[in-house]
């Protein structure tokens, strides 16, 4: 079999995978072991079929399908840049699928769960088809599919009318955006006189413009950037923790797959394009970070945590960008490689914090932090999973987010044009912005930790620790693989770096050449920097031990400044952790608080509430669509189910169709 | 070979006698005898000899604080040129590496602190992080400059400054950041005016409160870690301030080392004649900081 063929084979074994179960009753657990091995299956075939084609092993292949639709031939064909992408859609979905076993229960729930299955399946096998297509229309085919397997994935819930509206303003959002696509596309035919994801002939640059901000709108509502990132983090809340990670680790990286593959077959861009990109990664960062930390939800900050990253992936693509307008190879290696190097990281480190996230709301049975706490000493694997995928996410050493964010760095210090060569120093400043996202991720992650894992649990109810669910192997096999991915790829980054290198060759225009990203990038000083702190721990922890010695350590309560019986209820809650740095943002946060009135020397129990919700959301989309919703029945009299009218309609159409046709106007 | 012997020398050995100088100078502005010169040195001695009190709250975090974060400032120490010598390890971005170890010990050192329960802690931790998130973008913005008029993408050559001389187009950006990381290396080191390490009110404090309950030989490394954190950092700092060596490579080690004094009698006599800033003014003091460094890189690159 070629690669191809075994990348179809495995994406049609993911869209069914879920077709048996439909038939076994519904209480029966046989029909989601199947489910659950046909997804493993596949996903190995296409591993093979991807990781061979990114080890170089195989050649880039193509074919076209005989296709009954105007406009072209259906053509399918993998590139290293689409066997990138395919990497992580075949790992994340089938370890999210052996955590279902536990996670989604068949026997527990018999309502959803072999719709749960089957939309799962086919939300991962169209994701693997919209990265191997290539040709327009059969794009937006599979991206449809993809976009309404995920709504019906994450709606399986639908009982709680929260998942319902957090499932429409997810369906208005991707509609919206894949209205943009279309019209992408049609600027696309018209500028190059087919649909197929061929190199673009050169092109007025205003028409290669327009097209590349329809692709960034269009893929933008996908991956999350804001102010188009409305319907992200509804959608990543309520969905069940397993599809969380695959919206939020792949799903999302659909839209970053869009926008690196119509800049590959646009001409040469234009400056402006990479700057753009620049800045919209920088306020996406920036900003989703800052609502990470001001939110009160686990799976509500790691959904703006998403966006943060999705910034920052973005702004490597704008330097990649950049240094494609300005003929700078290694700024495409550093900042486009960075990007997808970010792409997998983010991929692995956040699936692994929503499957955690999942199996501490198994356990605590909520999703609010600050009525959590202390989990740590009742589940250790579950929080030292955590620590790990926190430390990574928070990009430092020596864990992977810090090799990718390292690359990006390097790309952006190389634009002050240090070797005398060409320059853009005002791109350089997106590196104080990384650091500054850096510093909050390190917040944020550290709030999440503290208030979940760390403390005493906060719950009244103390017993209910007693009887805490404890997640079996199902759910901690997967999360102990990806932690492990995470460890590799922070340590030994030199055995991913030729792949990242291949797949950003892929993306650079046939000319360029003659650089390696190894050399640009010296990540063996990684691997030893990384090892070497691992060691220095080692050490340290070693002398602590013998100082230690025989000693008797005692324990007893903390120390309290004197106060001799602190309760749980008197900790620091993430509320309070986070208050400080969500007061200096409270301009684009607009946290709302309610403040209890104390008045009299003997008050009455008062409460206090501070919530972020979405500024975008609240101030501008909803406002809108409410006005929209109270003009737009006027025009409602054109709709009235008069088959005549509708009939008047179309020979209206066709007349305006056939006077535009006369006078030349060809569409 | 012998280079980096004293380097590695000097950065175990070295730090705690600078807290000693900086305690000496502010009993000697309050008309007092003050503490022997090498206290840090006992203290730290007597603490590893201790034995350990530990809450009930905790878990393997707690102890992973201090670990890890003495181990994170010891590798940045590695990386670190001091004076005019080369650092023992050197390599393209090593500056963001640098800058990312900091960030680790701070993520375990305040996820130690929330380990604990106790609201004077999450206290200090929630400041922490506010202030980091400050003083990053700060640092950043000096590398940016440093990397700019040097060339160089590694702190060996951003930090020994141009081979030939400063320029008169560098002197400003080059004074403007050497007050931003002045400002950075009093925040990040715990010192007035941005925290008093000598306070015990618990609640004025950001770095104290958060390893309220490190006892023994785990407190013990939390002071060696703070006291090799201001080494390096007043390391940094000293490169923009005198640029300067001999031609007689112990001298320079001498000179080195004399600077690092009078940095700390700097320290110490900002200690004693300003109060600590309210804790809501920090954020103004760092913002400044920022703007200054900011400031230097336009005037760089403009």
């Amino acid at each position: 079999m070629t690669t191809l063929e075994l990348v179809v084979t495995a994406a049609a074994l993911l869209c069914v995978s879920g077709v048996p179960a439909l038939m076994l009753p519904s209480r029966s657990p046989l029909g989601q072991r199947i489910t659950t091995a046909l997804v493993l299956a596949g996903s190995i075939l296409g591993l093979i079929g991807s990781v061979s084609t990114l080890a170089g092993s195989a050649v880039s292949d193509g074919f076209r399908l005989p296709w009954f639709l105007p406009q072209g031939r259906g053509a399918i064909g993998i590139d290293p840049l689409s066997a990138f992408f395919l990497v992580l859609i075949f790992v994340v979905p089938a370890l999210g699928s052996i955590y279902g076993l536990e996670y989604w229960k068949q026997d527990e729930h018999a309502e959803n769960g072999r719709k749960l299955g089957l939309f799962y399946g086919i939300l991962a096998g169209s994701m693997a088809l919209v990265v191997v297509a290539r040709n327009g229309f059969l794009f937006l085919i599979v991206w449809e599919v993809m976009a309404m397997a995920a709504f019906f994935a994450a709606t399986v819930d639908d009982d709680n009318p929260e998942v319902r509206s957090a499932g429409w303003v997810y369906l208005i959002a991707t509609h919206v955006g894949t209205l943009c696509l279309l019209a992408m596309f049609a600027f696309y035919r018209s500028a190059t006189g087919s649909f197929q994801f061929e190199q673009a002939p050169a092109m007025p640059q205003a028409v290669a413009g327009i097209i590349f901000v329809l692709a960034l709108v269009g893929f933008g509502f996908k991956a999350g950037i804001m102010p188009l990132h409305v319907w992200l983090p509804g959608a990543h809340a309520n969905a069940p923790s397993h599809v969380s990670a695959v919206m939020s680790g792949v799903m999302l990286k659909m839209g970053v797959y869009g926008i690196v593959r119509i800049t590959s077959l646009l001409p040469l861009p234009a400056t402006w394009w990479g700057s753009t990109m620049l800045i919209a990664g920088a306020v996406t960062g920036l900003a989703g970070i800052a609502f990470a930390i001001s939110q009160n939800d686990i799976k509500r900050m790691l959904a703006y945590s998403s966006i943060e990253n999705i910034g920052i992936i973005c702004m490597g693509i704008g330097l990649g960008l950049l240094g494609r307008a300005m003929g700078r190879v290694d700024w495409m290696l550093l900042g486009m490689g960075g990007a997808l190097l970010h792409v997998w990281n983010h991929g692995l480190f956040k699936s692994l914090l929503f499957f955690n996230a999942g199996a501490i709301i198994h356990a605590q049975g909520t999703r609010e932090l600050d009525r959590m706490g202390g989990v740590a000493r009742s589940l250790p694997l579950l929080a030292a999973l955590f620590a790990v995928g926190a430390v990574a996410i928070s990009a430092l050493p020596p864990l992977n987010g810090f090799v990718s964010e390292w690359l990006i760095y390097l790309g952006l210090f190389g634009t002050l044009g240090l070797d005398g060569g060409t320059g853009f120093p005002v791109a350089a400043t997106a590196a104080v912005f990384l650091a500054m996202i850096g510093a909050l991720a390190v917040a944020t992650f550290v709030k999440l930790l503290g208030t979940v894992f760390l403390g005493s649990p906060r719950r009244s109810d103390s017993n209910a620790a007693h009887h805490m669910h404890k997640p079996s192997l199902l759910m901690t096999g997967p999360m102990l693989a990806l932690a492990a991915f995470c460890l590799a790829i922070g340590l030994v980054p030199s055995l991913f770096i030729p792949a990242v290198e291949r797949a950003v060759y892929g993306w650079m225009p046939a000319t360029a050449s003659g650089q390696a990203l190894l050399m640009l990038a010296p990540v063996r000083w990684i691997t030893l920097a990384g090892i070497g702190l691992l060691v220095l721990m080692a050490l340290i922890a070693m002398v602590a031990r013998i100082m230690l010695g025989g000693k008797v350590v005692r324990k007893g309560p903390t120390w309290d400044c004197g106060y001799a019986r602190p309760s749980a209820r008197m900790q620091y809650t993430g509320s309070s952790f986070g208050q400080s740095i969500v007061g200096l943002f409270s301009v684009v946060l607009r946290p709302r608080t309610r403040r209890p009135l104390v008045s009299g020397a003997m008050p009455e129990q008062a409460a206090f509430e501070s919530r972020t919700p979405d500024t975008v959301l609240d101030k501008a989309v909803v406002p809108v669509f409410s006005f929209l919703g109270m003009q737009l029945p006027r025009i409602r009299f054109m709709q009235q189910g008069k088959l005549n009218l509708y009939l008047l309609y179309i020979v209206a159409i066709t007349a305006l169709l056939f006077i535009f046709g006369s006078m030349g106007v060809r569409p | 070979m012998i280079e980096t012997s004293i380097h590695i020398v000097l950065l175990l050995v070295f730090p705690p006698l600078m807290l000693g100088v900086i305690n000496k100078t502010k009993a000697f502005f309050a008309g007092r005898k003050g503490v022997p010169l090498l206290q840090a040195y006992y203290d730290i001695g007597k603490l590893l000899r201790k034995s350990l009190v530990i809450s009930t709250t905790t878990t393997w975090i707690f102890w992973a604080g201090p670990i890890v974060s003495l181990a994170s400032v010891l590798a940045a120490g590695l990386l670190l040129p001091l004076g005019p010598f080369n650092a023992p390890l050197s390599f393209m971005g090593d500056m963001i590496l640098f800058a990312y170890l900091f960030g680790l010990s701070r993520f375990f050192t305040t996820a130690a602190a929330l380990d604990t329960g106790s609201a004077f802690e999450g206290m200090g931790a929630a400041r922490e992080v506010t202030f980091a998130m400050l003083s990053e973008p700060a640092l950043f913005f000096a590398f940016l400059v440093l990397a700019k008029d040097s060339g160089s993408l590694s702190l060996n050559t951003m930090l020994h400054g141009p081979a030939v001389g400063i320029s008169a187009t560098l002197v400003a950006p080059f004074v403007l950041i050497a007050i931003g990381l002045f400002i950075i290396m009093l925040a990040e080191s715990c010192r007035i005016p941005v925290d008093d390490p000598n306070t015990h009110l618990e609640l004025t404090m950001i770095h104290e409160v958060m390893v309220l309950d490190h006892s023994g030989p785990l407190f013990g490394l939390v002071l060696y870690g703070a006291a090799i954190k201001l080494f390096e950092l007043g390391s940094v700092v000293l490169h923009l301030l005198v640029p300067f060596q001999t031609s007689l490579w112990w001298l320079n080690w001498v000179l080195l080392i004399v600077e690092l004094l009078g940095l700390s009698v700097v320290v110490g006599v900002i200690e004693s004649i300003m109060a600590r800033l309210r804790m809501h003014h920090v954020p103004s003091l760092l913002i400044g900081a920022l703007l200054l460094c900011g400031s230097g890189f336009i005037l760089l690159v403009r």
